[in-house]
């Protein structure tokens, strides 16, 4: 019995490699319902950015470039502090994610890191948190662990963050650096600056709206005091809602090329298997033909 | 020609509809009536009732802050937060009311005294009263308080 140890070390693989397509193939359904669901969440989220980028447009056009309605949060001043809000998931396991991600973000520190006396990092996922952690880096705050679907109120404290350190001058610009979500197959590691902020182009609209004299209460300077915290909040939740859309999706993809993988590991296993199984059976009999043929001979 | 009234915050969209004559809502500096041909405004908006009048309905709201523009007829009401009056939890609101209204009076036991933020807690009782307030009022089967 030549092949039998072969034989059964193929079943067992070939058991072993199923059961892992049929992991990763829950783990691709899971990810396929919860990517609707960030996907939603996303989708959600947009009117509400879309509205306040035209209200915040037409508030910098109404008032006009004359009148001085400056705010310390739209303050440019000389770099010499930056702030990174790194934002990767907790969990791997989705492709070139979170990798690709954090090269993004090494690079942009490289970049700044010669003409500037501290880089720091706020990092919002474990990945990009260990990932900075190793580097040595400096990390001021630590938001992981935020789940799958963070709502509004979960991000706002990193938005507080930010701006506490912005307006107290320890930091001198903010960047938010995010997989935006293109489709289910396509994410593409982004970086925005956030502080100081740069009041939206005006667009189609404000043209118009330029010319319209807007009643505004309570007075300019009190709406961008409202408005502007708001809209560095709305910044920071659409950017994690992009993120994670794009995790679950780069998971789903992932895991099926996985699922796809294993199966076709498998019918190759099931090939050299019947193969090896064929062969030990025919050597059994050629040993029996053998036997026979000598005992006649005899 | 109606209000088109859009009602929008940053996890979702309240409303939208197009045939609205008539809307109050509870602006930074009081309350204001927005009527079609309203001239164009940007305003904060304040914590309380909003009332949409569409049709020989009215449909209250609760907001709470936030930004309403007014621009041609249309308006765009963005909310840090807003509720159908039908879709206010009565029962956390009030669960809200008596927390904060512990904080205040500083007899909450679970918080050390001195440690209790007086505006967080101010504003969170004025936001719970906000909602008991509205969906009292307009909660189809309940007493009205007033």
């Amino acid at each position: 019995m030549a092949g039998g140890g072969s034989v059964r070390a193929i079943r067992d693989r070939i058991r072993s490699v199923g059961s892992t397509a049929k992991v990763t193939r829950a783990m691709e359904l899971v990810a396929a319902s919860k990517m609707r669901r960030a996907q939603d969440n996303a989708l959600r989220a947009r009117p509400y950015a879309q509205q306040m980028i035209a209200v915040l447009s037409r508030l910098a056009a109404g008032t006009g470039e004359g009148s001085e309605h400056s705010h310390p949060l739209l303050e440019s001043r000389p770099v010499k502090s930056v702030l990174y809000v790194h934002i990767t998931a907790d969990r791997g396991l989705a492709g070139g994610l979170n990798g690709n991600m954090n090269r993004a973000g090494a690079a942009l520190l490289l970049q700044y890191q010669p003409d500037v006396e501290r880089v720091a990092v706020l990092p919002v996922g474990r990945k990009g948190r260990d990932f900075f952690r190793r580097a040595g880096m400096d990390l001021v705050a630590d938001f992981s662990e935020l789940g799958d679907f963070p709502n509004f109120e979960d991000v706002r404290p990193i938005a507080r963050i930010i701006m506490e350190d912005f307006l107290s001058g320890k930091v001198d610009k903010v960047i938010i650096g995010y997989q935006r979500f293109v489709n289910a197959a396509v994410q593409r590691p982004t970086t925005i600056q956030i502080l100081p902020i740069e009041p939206p182009a005006s667009e189609e609209g404000a043209d118009v709206a330029s010319n319209v004299e807007f009643i505004i209460e309570p007075s300019p300077a009190a709406l961008l005091n409202t408005l502007l915290p708001r809209f560095v909040e709305m910044q920071v939740y659409a950017a994690i809602l992009e993120a994670r859309a794009s995790e679950q999706s780069a998971r789903m993809v992932a895991m099926r090329q996985a699922t796809d993988a294993a199966n076709e590991m498998a019918s190759d296993l099931t090939l050299a298997y019947n193969k090896a199984r064929q062969e030990s059976i025919t050597a059994e009999l050629l040993d029996l033909v053998g036997g026979v043929a000598a005992l006649e001979a005899s | 020609m109606p209000l088109s009234l859009s009602i929008v915050t940053a996890q979702r969209s309240v409303m939208e509809r197009n045939d609205v004559t008539k809307i109050v809502v509870p602006a930074a500096e009081g309350q204001i009536t927005i009527l079609p041909k309203h001239a164009a405004l940007l305003s904060a908006l304040g914590i309380g009732e909003m009332l949409v009048f569409a049709g020989n309905q009215i449909e209250p709201y609760v907001i709470h802050g936030g930004f309403i523009q007014v621009l041609n007829d249309q308006v765009s009401v963005l909310a840090d937060a807003a509720e159908h009056a039908e879709e206010i939890d009565v029962a956390r609101a009030e669960a809200a009311r008596e927390r904060a209204q512990r904080r205040l009076s500083g007899q909450d036991s679970e918080v050390p005294r001195g440690g209790v933020d007086v505006l967080r807690a101010q504003l969170a009782l004025q936001r719970a009263l906000a909602r008991v307030r509205t969906a009292r009022r307009h909660r189809t089967g309940q007493p009205s308080m007033r």
